[in-house]
C-alpha cells in the first residue's frame, strides 16, 4: 500500500542526482545565509531592544535539531517516525532527573541524556524496522506513547505536571547557560554542528545506501548490504540528535514534563519537516521557524489562532509540493526561464 | 476482586470496545479502499457530540436530536471529502497526515470559538436513565446497555451491508485491489465519496451515544483517534471484521487493567510500588499489546487479501 509513496518520492531524488549547477549552489547558499542571518539576530535584537527574541528564537533552533533529525529519518531513509517527540522528552528528563538528584553540570546531563537517547532508539528500533508503511507509522507511535505514559508515572519526578529545574546546567562548573546571550550561541552551535554532520551523513556512503534502500530497498538488498543495520544506525543518530534538542530545550524552559513527549508534539515535528520541504535538510530548520514563528505571530492576534493555521498547512499541501523549499524552486525555475 | 465488580469492568469494557469500532470501522474502510490515512476522524466524532448538544437545545428531545446530529455528521463528512480530502488520493500518506493535521487544529479551535472551551454534556433519554439490575446485587446503567446493543447492532448491520450487497462488494473489491476495481468500469471516486461520508456518519454516531455519559470538550476526538488507530492496525487495516475483534479486545484489556492493575502488581511487590507501577502500565498495555501484535503478525490479525 505504500508503493504508489515511494515510487513518488523516488522521483525528486532521481532528480537531485541529475541536478544542474544552479540547484546545487543553491544548497549551500541558502543554509549559509540562514546561519549567518541566526549569528547576526542578536545583534538586530539588541539595536530593537527586543530582549524576548532571543528567547523565541533559541526555541526555534532547539526545534530545527530536531527537526533535522527526522528529516534525516523521513526524508532520506522515508522511515516516517510518530515517535520522535519520545527522544526529546528524555534528553529533557534526563537533564531534570539529574538536577533533581544535585547533579547539575553539562558534562554529565549531556552525555547521559544522548546515551538515555541513544540506548532507547536502540531497543526500539530493534522492533520497529521489522515493520514497514503504515504499521512502522503506528509502532513507533506506540512506543512514543509507552514514554509519554512512563514519564506521566513518574510520581517522584512530578508526575503528570512535570518537574521545575532551579537553574540551567553549569558547563565545567561556569554558569555558561545563565546569560541569554551566551546559550543562544551555544544553541547555534550545536545547531549548524547537527546540520554539517547530517550533511555529511547524507553524502557519505552510509548515506547513499540509506537512500538507495528509501527507493529500492530490495535492490539495495541484492547488491549485498543489510538495509536493516543502516537504517538501525540512522535511527539511533537521529535519536541521539532529538535527546541533544531536548537537552536543550530542558535547560531553555528550566522546565520539563511529559508534554514534550505527547503524539502532538510528534506530529508537529513530522509537520516542521514538510512544511519546509522534507530532504533538504534546511528546509527541516525552514519549517521549524516557519512553524513557531507563525504560532508566536499568530496567537498573538487571536487566541483562535489555529483556526487560521490549520487551512494554512491544508492549503500548503493541496498547492504545494516539496514544502517552502519547494516553492521557492518553482519561482526561481520560473524566474530563470523567462 | 469481587465477581460483580469483574463483570461490571467487563461490560464497560465492552461498552469502550463497541466505541472503539464504530470509529475504527469507517477509518479502517478509509484507510483499506482509498489508501487515504484521515487524522481527521477524530475530529468528527467530536462533532458529533457537539451537534448532538446543539440539537438537544434547540429541539429538548434526544431523539430528534440524534437523527439531526446524523444528518449533519453525514453532511460535514461529505462537505470535507468534497473540499480537501478529494484533491489528495494517491498523494503521499505524509500529505495525507499535514492536511488533516490542519483540519484537526481548525475544528478543535473551531468548536472552541463557537461552543466555548468549557465541557458541555448532553442529558440520557428519560426513558433510558437509572441503572437495571442485572443479577442479585449487579446494577448498571441502562444507558451503558443501550451504547454496547447500539453497537451490536451497527456492526451486524456492517456486515450485512458489506458482505451481502452489492456496495459492500465492490468496497471489499476495492480494499484488495482498487485499480482493479475501476478498471472493471466501477465509478470509484463516487464509491470513497459514499464511504467517507459514511463513516464520518458512523463515528458522529459513536460521538453522540457517548455524549450523555462524557463531558463534550473540544479535542475530545484525539484521545480516542489514537485509540482508534490502534484497533485497525492490530486488526489488519482494511479489515472491518478485524477492527470488530481489535476493538472488543482493546476496550477489554484497556478497562481491565485499569480496574485490576494495581491488585495484581500487588501480589508480586510491595503496595507502594504497585500504586506507582499500576497506572502507568496499565495505559501502556495497549501500546504493548499492538507491540507484540506487529512483532509476530507485522499486518496485523486479520490482513485485507492482496496487499
Amino acid at each position: 500500500m505504500h508503493t504508489p509513496g515511494e515510487m513518488q518520492s523516488a522521483a525528486p531524488a532521481a532528480a537531485e542526482e541529475g541536478a544542474p549547477a544552479p540547484r546545487r549552489r543553491r544548497a549551500v547558499v541558502l543554509p549559509a545565509l540562514l546561519f549567518a542571518g541566526l549569528a547576526l539576530l542578536p545583534a538586530a535584537a539588541l539595536a530593537l531592544s527586543a530582549g524576548y527574541m532571543l528567547d523565541l528564537f533559541t526555541r526555534v533552533m532547539i526545534f530545527s535539531v530536531a527537526a533535522l533529525s527526522l528529516d534525516l529519518l523521513i526524508g532520506y531513509a522515508a522511515l516516517v517516525t510518530f515517535g520522535q517527540a519520545a527522544f526529546l522528552g528524555l534528553g529533557a528528563y534526563a537533564v531534570g532527573i539529574l538536577a533533581a538528584h544535585g547533579i547539575t553540570d553539562a558534562l554529565v546531563s549531556l552525555p547521559v541524556a544522548l546515551a538515555v537517547s541513544g540506548l532507547f532508539a536502540l531497543l526500539t528500533g530493534l522492533v520497529c524496522l521489522r515493520t514497514k508503511g503504515v504499521y512502522f507509522i503506528m509502532i513507533t507511535l506506540a512506543f512514543g506513547q509507552m514514554a509519554f505514559f512512563t514519564a506521566a508515572s513518574l510520581a517522584p519526578y512530578g508526575g503528570d505536571d512535570g518537574l521545575t529545574l532551579a537553574d540551567r546546567n553549569t558547563v565545567a562548573g561556569l554558569p555558561l547557560f545563565d546569560s541569554p546571550l551566551a546559550f543562544y550561541y551555544v544553541v547555534l552551535a550545536c545547531l549548524v554542528g547537527a546540520y554539517l554532520m547530517c550533511r555529511t551523513l547524507v553524502a557519505s556512503r552510509f548515506g547513499r545506501v540509506l537512500r538507495g534502500a528509501k527507493d529500492n530497498p530490495v535492490r539495495m538488498t541484492t547488491l549485498g548490504f543489510r538495509v536493516y543495520h543502516f537504517q538501525l544506525v540512522a535511527y539511533v543518530i537521529a535519536g541521539m540528535l532529538s535527546g541533544l534538542a531536548g537537552f536543550l530545550l530542558g535547560n531553555a524552559t528550566e522546565f520539563v514534563s511529559p508534554a514534550y513527549m505527547s503524539w502532538q508534539r510528534s506530529g508537529e515535528l513530522i509537520i516542521m519537516v514538510l512544511l519546509g520541504g522534507m530532504g533538504t535538510l534546511h528546509g527541516a530548520i525552514l519549517g521549524a521557524a516557519t512553524f513557531l514563528l507563525l504560532e508566536e505571530w499568530l496567537s498573538a492576534f487571536t487566541e483562535h489562532w489555529k483556526m487560521i493555521f490549520g487551512p494554512f498547512l491544508v492549503l500548503i499541501v493541496v498547492f504545494v509540493r516539496g514544502g517552502l523549499i519547494g516553492i521557492g524552486a518553482a519561482v526561481g525555475r520560473r524566474l530563470f526561464r523567462g | 476482586m469481587s465477581t460483580t465488580l469483574l463483570v461490571v469492568q467487563i461490560l464497560n469494557g465492552l461498552q469502550l470496545g463497541v466505541l472503539l469500532f464504530l470509529i475504527a470501522a469507517g477509518l479502517t474502510l478509509v484507510f483499506g479502499v482509498m489508501d487515504f490515512i484521515n487524522l481527521a476522524h477524530g475530529v468528527q466524532y467530536m462533532l458529533g457530540a457537539y451537534f448532538a448538544v446543539a440539537f438537544y437545545g434547540l429541539t429538548g428531545s434526544f431523539v430528534a436530536a440524534l437523527l439531526l446530529a446524523l444528518a449533519a455528521a453525514l453532511v460535514f463528512g461529505l462537505l470535507i471529502e468534497a473540499v480537501v480530502v478529494r484533491r489528495l488520493y494517491g498523494r503521499d500518506h505524509l500529505d495525507h497526515v499535514i492536511a488533516t493535521f490542519g483540519i484537526i487544529l481548525f475544528l478543535n479551535s473551531g468548536v472552541k470559538y463557537v461552543w466555548g472551551a468549557a465541557p458541555l454534556s448532553l442529558p440520557v433519554p428519560e426513558a433510558l436513565t437509572g441503572s437495571v439490575a442485572l443479577a442479585p446485587g449487579l446494577l448498571y446503567p441502562v444507558w451503558r446497555l443501550v451504547i454496547i446493543g447500539s453497537g451490536l447492532a451497527v456492526a451486524l448491520l456492517l456486515y450485512v451491508l458489506v458482505s451481502h450487497t452489492r456496495i459492500g462488494m465492490l468496497v471489499r473489491a476495492g480494499a484488495s485491489n482498487a485499480e482493479m476495481v475501476s478498471a472493471l468500469g466501477v465509478d470509484i471516486r463516487r464509491l470513497f465519496t459514499i464511504v467517507f461520508g459514511f463513516g464520518a456518519m458512523l463515528a458522529g454516531f459513536a460521538g453522540i451515544m457517548i455524549a450523555p455519559i462524557l463531558s463534550v470538550e473540544p479535542g475530545m476526538g484525539d484521545t480516542i483517534l489514537i485509540l482508534a488507530f490502534v484497533v485497525i492496525v492490530i486488526g489488519g487495516i482494511g479489515s472491518i471484521r478485524g477492527a470488530f475483534v481489535a476493538a472488543l479486545l482493546i476496550g477489554l484489556v484497556d478497562t481491565l487493567g485499569r480496574s485490576f492493575a494495581v491488585d495484581v502488581l500487588r501480589l508480586v511487590m510491595s503496595p507502594s510500588a504497585a500504586r506507582t507501577v499500576g497506572p502507568a502500565l496499565a495505559s501502556m498495555l495497549i501500546y504493548l499489546l499492538m507491540a507484540v501484535v506487529l512483532w509476530v503478525r507485522p499486518s496485523g490479525l486479520f490482513p485485507a487479501k492482496g496487499r
